[in-house]
């Protein structure tokens, strides 16, 4: 496995110019009400610990006022992204996510539709069912096949079942 | 500029459907060309999946955008989770050809290919663009009397290079629509903070999400505004929602009604509560609304 910082590096992130001021934990909304302490995620990732398996990284509501205030412009933000789709392709992905992107593949949206907003929409004098892939079912398809094409469906797969 | 197609997303078509109706009803009051977007999918959401595979972010993505393309029109965002995966993929689609040829491939599979002849819009940016305060205020035929907090959300201002609205710590053009219904908008503590549902957090971590959702509510309630109102259906459905939710875990109860900017602009264009679904929101806005409008 690449170690974190040069991981980081090769996608273009320079954490080594962190300065540890701490203005990105300072800032972090998430920070005051969770363990995730941002300036330490960047010092681990310099410092090549094993951030993947951190669970604060899954803590970040990607609010990115970080990233806007961090003195030194390092794309904060970006690199927990980039941590977690290295975390993702390690197989290391919470429960609730791997649903979510099941839902996604199986019904083309995070969140589908369901009968109380079917009621919904036809009190509002709208379509039973709203223009998007849940309408026409070719187009459920095509997303089927996309996320094929691109991997994802393996890559969501269960551990156990690949 | 070319007309319009709607990109609902999932939550506003699938969970809040008044704000598909108000949306409609508002463009139509304006006498704007639109059309829905049909076989529209996920955006996909961009905190999450661009973070777990961002090949596939982009393929799914992409695919929204030609479905527009291929009707000549560009892409009306109501979401800023919509508009941040749906601009940046557009925008990196344009801008990096290798990228571009690969995601074109996957494309090519389901008979479909990726020009770069359509725009990303977001509503609030689209109307103080094309419309203005002014333009929206000419519209208004119901002045509201409303004290609003007026929560921003992330995605609309930030990444502030990728976006460009200026200030990202204290910007006033969302404010400047709101009041153009009439309307005040309040200054609030930690108005431009996170309301907590983003990045995957409210749907894996869900109790460490409505803390800071109730956060915003604290303030919310101290600076005595009689109404939220947001532009990013993820959000609303935290603010809205999640105001039950936080009573169901501590007890605390707050009974704020949200509206998106839709929404607000439907009533002070003469549309009634009903008519654009307020009275399907988990927070009634009955009292208020009847006492204000
Ligand atoms: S704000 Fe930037 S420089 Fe300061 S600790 Fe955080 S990452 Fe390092
Ligand atoms: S983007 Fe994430 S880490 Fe940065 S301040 Fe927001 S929640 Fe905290």
């Amino acid at each position: 496995m690449t170690k974190p910082s040069q991981l980081l590096e090769d996608m273009g992130f320079s954490i080594q110019t962190c300065m540890q001021c701490g203005t990105c934990t300072g800032s972090c909304p998430s920070g005051t009400y969770t363990s995730l302490n941002t300036r330490r995620i960047v010092q681990s990732a310099r410092r090549d610990k094993d951030v993947l398996n951190d669970d604060d990284l899954w803590m970040c509501t990607t609010c990115y006022t970080c990233q806007e205030r961090c003195p030194r412009g390092i794309k904060i933000v970006d690199a927990i992204l980039g941590l977690r789709t290295e975390a993702v392709r390690n197989g290391i992905m919470l429960p609730e996510h791997r649903k979510v992107s099941q839902m996604v593949i199986s019904k083309g949206h995070a969140v589908p539709i369901n009968d109380d907003s079917i009621t919904k929409r036809l009190q509002l004098g709208l379509d039973e069912l709203p223009a998007n892939v849940h309408k026409f079912p070719e187009a459920l398809e095509q997303v089927k096949k996309l996320l094929e094409s691109t991997g994802f469906v393996e890559l969501i797969a269960e551990e156990d079942s690949k | 500029m070319k007309n319009l197609s709607i990109f609902l997303g999932c939550i506003v078509p699938n969970r809040y459907p008044g704000i598909e109706k108000a949306t409609k009803l508002v463009l139509d009051k304006l006498g704007i060309d639109w059309s829905d977007l049909n076989g529209a999918s996920c955006c996909p959401a961009p905190g999450v999946f661009r973070s777990f595979d961002k090949a596939s972010w982009l393929a799914l993505a992409t695919r929204n955008i030609a479905l527009s393309e291929a009707m000549d029109r560009d892409v009306l965002t109501v979401c800023n989770g919509c508009y941040g995966s749906l601009s940046d993929a557009n925008h990196e689609m344009k801008n990096d050809p290798k990228l571009a040829k690969a995601t074109n491939k996957h494309l090519a599979g389901i008979d479909m290919e990726f020009k770069g002849t359509s725009d990303v819009r977001h509503i609030v940016e689209f109307f103080y663009e094309e419309l203005g305060v002014e333009g929206v205020r000419d519209k208004v035929t119901q002045p509201l009397d409303l004290k609003v907090a007026v929560h921003y959300g992330c995605h609309l201002i930030k990444p502030s290079k990728e976006r460009g609205f200026g200030s990202v710590e204290k910007p006033t053009f969302f404010d400047e629509l709101v009041e153009a219904t009439g309307a005040t908008s309040v200054d609030y503590a930690d108005k431009m903070a996170c309301c907590g549902a983003g990045g995957g957090v409210r749907s894996a971590l869900l109790d460490k999400s409505l803390d800071m959702a109730e956060h915003k509510f604290k303030k919310i309630t101290e600076a005595g505004a009689d109404v939220i109102v947001n532009a990013c259906p993820f959000c609303h459905l935290q603010l809205d929602y999640g105001q039950i939710e936080v009573k169901e875990k501590n007890g605390n109860e707050y009974a704020i009604p949200v509206l998106h900017y839709m929404q607000l602009l439907a009533l002070a264009m003469g549309y009634s509560p009903e008519d654009i679904g307020l009275d399907m929101n988990f927070i009634k806005a009955g009292n208020i609304l009847e006492a204000k409008v």
